[in-house]
């Protein structure tokens, strides 16, 4: 395969630069020969005939003079059934596997099949004879809960393939041939389960591509009500450390209602990734009773792990989510964090020397994080069949500052900003999604007139709660001090959720309807209030039955009895509904 | 691989550079000078040009002295010797002791795959009920303790390093004033735990790439220690110096600074370090406590920042006590669930009170009128500060429980406090209702 070679001429960090003979291509994937070792790296700077090059693993030891071999490859994916479950590296090295090999240490220079060697049931789809574009349907096997497509391999040319021979139904090893295609040349390749694309390329084998309008519904209430996700859609989640931005991505992962979610831990805490590691195997999910694993692949690169690979982990998290997406299934790729990798970025350009823009990260920081979201979306597929790739990405800024590049970028592509605040998660308001300075482009799951309703108490009893603090409580009149115990009820019965109650932590959309429908006839009615210690009894008791209530699960005889309580205390003190909130309820 | 090269081609600041072939990225050299020799390692080639920091600093090397590499990367020496001994950060002995030379171990070496760890399970009691109750540290746990200078900290790490139920501990001194290291070492013997303690030292008048060492060296031994069953305990003050050791290199090579003039790769080195907390299955574990001091008291500069994304939160130390706000032990939910029923609502419930307080206490600060709820806020904050918060407070995490209960009944009524009702029928002290 060794199509070219070279040696090394020099060492810094993790780059190498390399002397070469022959022609190489940028992105190009070369191995530095290290005795037995050999170091995967990607050409990322050619000039005459030096090239250089980051090297997915630590760099010790080399010395100038090794070989370095190239391969006339793009760093690529592989493929197929049974990426499923799997746990990988930024490099797609299956860890576990690795784990078997090498012992508690990632050994350099170890790279191990990504698609495991099994048989998979073939039923062939297409028929000898069969025209067969890239990406359409040749057969499919099943992967678990899915029907996996076995496709015309993406790579292959844009052409129409005739089908010359295709195995019947049967067991088939996944790297067995199953068909042989014959372009309209008369050129016959052969076709198996698994082929290799790209990562920096995204997949287009779609007929359109769609407006994202579907909603993707997560669970937490702040999220699907006030600031929405749409399947195909892109979110961002900022936020300074400590505001739990990995709780809530944790929180996602779980119980977003979505086929298959990819998580890629891109330059994280090694124990986070444990967690779901050690969960999900463990995890039922209810909607197919199998466990939540089975759904589930991670991409890991935990910030202890060589920093170039780092940069290759959102891509093959994003590749793989695209491969599966053209089997019209829904995707959702969770990448935590989108900081460390423009970091990474940063790193190789301050290595390469490049004019720094600003903060030192590399002038084209914006377009890289523009090309990476717009992978994302929702597409018709050739047979008709919808697909979607959604991409929430967590942002780290540093000093927790939504001013600096990395935050700045993201917001501009994506369609939902859910800001994190550092005062929230100090007063233990969790999750600490910011209501006010957050906004989504997305359709919520509830009505529109009822949350902009709330949206507006929120933002009146935050203006409230400014003023008192110059006029003090006295100051304030006893209309503004309930707006103010209204958007303080809403804040604690409904924005927070607590993501370690065996209840509450997920909280399906029915529920959310009936609870928000209970919480806004509190919120639209007037109510007879003597004074301001009244209401904030009145409003603490109302809350104390909320929190009960959260936490009773649906089927607990207990449920019916907190909505009564709720009820009957709201009728006690009720004078009518407010003009605004009569109107939306459509009552007098 | 024993040549000696007699030409130092460039000195600037405690990196030399030599014209030499066949040389390893990381090797190590010595560099012979009249005023000595010192270690040196490779950080950089280029053609023929070797770069190498030289640990006991350049000055006074002339461009006339020897190099001669030894042909492999940094190592330790490790066995159970090194219990009670003191180093400085490049190994060698600074308690008069013989130097160890058997049974070396390379430092720096590569990370732990994430599929072989597991779910930490283990809570470190350590007496202090900011810590137990509220923010639980769990062994394999890494964690900082943000705070500035002229804060106790040097003392809470002592303390914690008595307490903590561990087999061994290994502290990493960085830029230590000669006192603190005293102290130290005075503290520990004292208390008798100084058997089960190996210090690397670096003081503030050593050279600064001594000080890149320490965590790197100290965490190696600590591994070895952790893959051989023990329970390990690394405590590193203070990491601030390590990234300013960090910076001048960094400048001195002259790499283009990201931040205030710390070098990109700042977060990664931080975190090659921290991510080496770690609960071996089937074997030890390693758990990291550091100080981070904020210079300025400013949580946003790129050290404290940077920390705090990749431990697993934060114990802020602040006038002698450890904050509620802000102070975080992300791991706590693994271990406060098997404690007592009562312990994460109660540690929820109390904490936004607090906050409460805050505010009530900003009102009166402004000379507003107080109602009925803020002077019960402004007593339960009082109370809470002086029961709970002060570091003095010595008590085990049950009684601790107990104690915050009875804080709640002296100031409110059951249903004033948010938690749930179940909790609050059952530990609610019966003497207040």
């Amino acid at each position: 395969m060794a199509r070219n070679s070279g040696r090394v001429t020099g060492v810094n960090g993790n780059m190498v630069t390399v002397q070469f003979d022959g022609d190489v291509s940028q992105n190009e994937v070369g191995y530095i020969l290290l005795g037995e070792q050999r170091l995967k790296s990607e050409v990322i700077r050619i000039s005459g005939k030096i090239a250089s090059l980051q090297v997915f693993e630590m760099t010790a030891g080399i010395s100038v003079g090794e070989k370095v071999e190239f391969t006339g490859l793009m760093l690529s994916v592989e493929l197929g059934p049974g990426l499923l479950t799997q746990i990988y590296d930024g490099l797609q090295n299956p860890l576990p596997e690795l784990a078997q090999q090498c012992g508690f240490f990632l050994q350099r220079g170890v790279y191990l099949q990504p698609i495991p060697d099994k048989s998979w049931d073939f039923t062939p789809v297409a028929k000898v004879g069969d025209t067969l574009f890239p990406a359409q349907t040749i057969g499919t096997v099943p992967e678990g809960i899915f029907t996996h497509r076995i496709m015309v391999p993406f790579d292959f040319a844009n052409v129409a393939w005739t089908v010359d021979s295709i195995r019947p139904a049967g067991t088939y090893g996944v790297r067995e041939e199953i068909a042989v295609l014959k372009d309209p040349k008369g050129n016959k390749k052969s076709v198996s389960m698994v082929f290799t694309w790209p990562i920096k390329r995204p997949i287009t084998n779609y007929v359109e591509r769609l407006r994202p309008t579907e909603p993707l519904v997560t669970q937490v209430r702040i999220i699907d009500t006030f600031l929405p996700v749409a399947k195909g859609g892109t979110y961002c989640i900022p936020g300074p450390f400590g505001a739990g931005k990995t709780v809530l991505q944790h929180m996602t992962s779980r119980n977003a209602d979505i086929d298959i979610v990819i998580i890629a831990a891109c330059g994280e805490r090694a124990g986070e990734v444990v967690e779901t590691l050690k969960e999900f195997p463990e995890l039922i999910d209810p909607r197919t009773g199998k466990t939540l694993m089975e759904r589930t692949i991670i991409i890991c690169n935990t910030s202890s792990m060589p920093v170039a690979a780092r940069e290759a982990s959102v891509y093959t998290a994003v590749t793989i989510a695209e491969y599966y997406r053209q089997m019209g299934l829904h995707i959702l790729l969770l990448a935590d964090s989108t900081s460390r990798w423009a970091q990474a970025m940063r790193e190789m350009s301050g290595r390469l020397e490049e004019i720094p823009g600003e903060e030192a990260f590399p002038a084209y920081l914006e377009s890289v994080i523009a090309s990476f979201y717009e992978r994302a979306g929702i597409v018709k597929l050739s047979d008709g069949s919808k697909g979607s790739v959604t991409i929430g990405g967590t942002v780290s800024p540093a000093g927790g500052n939504f001013e600096e590049p990395v935050t700045q970028a993201t917001l501009k592509v994506v369609g939902a900003f859910h800001g994190l605040s550092r005062e929230r998660s100090d007063a233990r308001k969790y999750p600490a999604v910011h209501p006010l300075e957050s906004w989504s482009k997305y359709a919520s799951v509830i009505d529109a007139g009822k949350v902009a309703y709330a949206r507006n108490i929120l933002f009146g009893g935050n203006e409230v709660s400014q003023m008192m603090k110059v006029v003090g409580e006295e100051g304030t009149s006893l209309d503004d001090y309930v707006v103010y115990l209204k958007s303080e009820l809403i804040d604690s019965v409904y924005l927070q959720q607590n993501s370690f109650d065996p209840v509450d932590f997920a909280a399906p959309i029915e529920r959310q309807e009936l609870v928000f429908d209970v919480l806004f006839k509190v919120l639209g009615s007037v109510l007879q209030l003597e004074d301001k210690k009244a209401a904030r009894a009145f409003i603490n008791e109302i809350r104390q039955k909320f929190i009960d209530w959260n936490n009773t699960a649906r089927d607990d005889e207990r449920f019916e009895m907190y909505l009564r309580e709720i009820e009957e205390l709201v009728a006690q003190r009720f004078v009518g509904y407010e003009r605004r909130a009569a109107k939306i309820l459509q009552v007098k | 691989m024993q040549k000696v090269y007699t030409k130092i081609e460039s000195i600037a600041g405690n990196v030399i550079s030599v014209k030499a072939e066949g040389v390893r990225n990381s090797d190590l050299a010595i560099v012979t000078s009249s005023h000595g020799e010192s270690l040196a390692n490779v950080i950089k080639l280029e053609g023929e040009t070797v770069s190498l920091q030289v640990f006991a600093g350049a000055r006074g090397i002339s461009t006339g002295d020897h190099v001669r590499f030894l042909g492999y990367p940094m190592r330790i020496s490790y066995s159970e010797d090194l219990l009670g001994r003191i180093f400085n950060g490049s190994g060698i002995p600074r308690d008069n002791g013989p130097e160890l030379t058997e049974n070396l171990i390379e430092i720096g070496g590569p990370a732990v795959n994430p599929a072989k760890r597991i779910i930490p399970r283990n809570m470190i009691r350590t007496g202090i009920p900011m810590i137990d109750v509220f923010n639980t540290l769990v062994e394999s746990q890494k964690l900082p303790i943000f705070s500035v200078s002229g804060e106790p900290y040097n003392e809470v790490l002592a303390r914690i390093a008595m307490q903590a139920e561990v087999d061994l501990i290994i502290l990493g001194g960085m830029g230590l004033k000669y006192d603190d290291y005293l102290y130290f070492k005075e503290t520990l013997e004292k208390s008798g735990a100084m058997s089960r303690t190996i210090f690397f030292v670096h003081t503030a008048s050593d050279p600064t790439v001594e000080c890149l060492l320490v965590p790197d060296i100290s965490l190696a031994v600590a591994e070895k220690f952790a893959l051989d069953g023990k329970k390990v305990l690394v405590l590193l003050t203070d990491m601030t110096n390590f990234a300013d050791a960090m910076k001048e290199i960094a400048i001195t090579m002259e790499q283009v600074p990201s931040n205030r003039g710390y070098p990109g790769d700042l977060y990664s080195s931080l975190a090659a370090r921290y991510e080496k907390a770690v609960d071996f299955e089937g074997a030890g574990s390693l758990t990291i406590l550091a100080v981070t001091t904020m210079p300025g008291d400013d949580v946003t500069h790129p050290v404290p920042d940077n920390t705090g994304y990749i431990t697993e939160g934060q114990y802020y130390l602040k006038n002698s006590r450890i904050e509620p706000f802000g102070s975080l032990s992300r791991l706590k939910q693994q271990v406060n669930k098997d404690t007592r029923d009562d312990h994460r609502a109660l540690m929820d419930g109390m904490i936004k009170l607090y906050a409460s307080y805050k505010e009530s206490q900003e009102k009166k600060s402004m000379g507003f009128q107080m109602s009925e709820w803020d002077d019960k806020l402004l007593q339960y904050g009082d109370l809470f500060e002086t029961k709970l918060m002060d570091l003095s407070v010595n008590i085990p995490l049950e009684e601790a429980l107990d104690l915050g209960w009875e804080i709640l009944a002296e100031c409110f009524e059951p249903k004033e406090t948010g938690i749930r009702s179940e909790l609050v029928l059952k530990h609610w002290p019966k003497s207040a209702s």
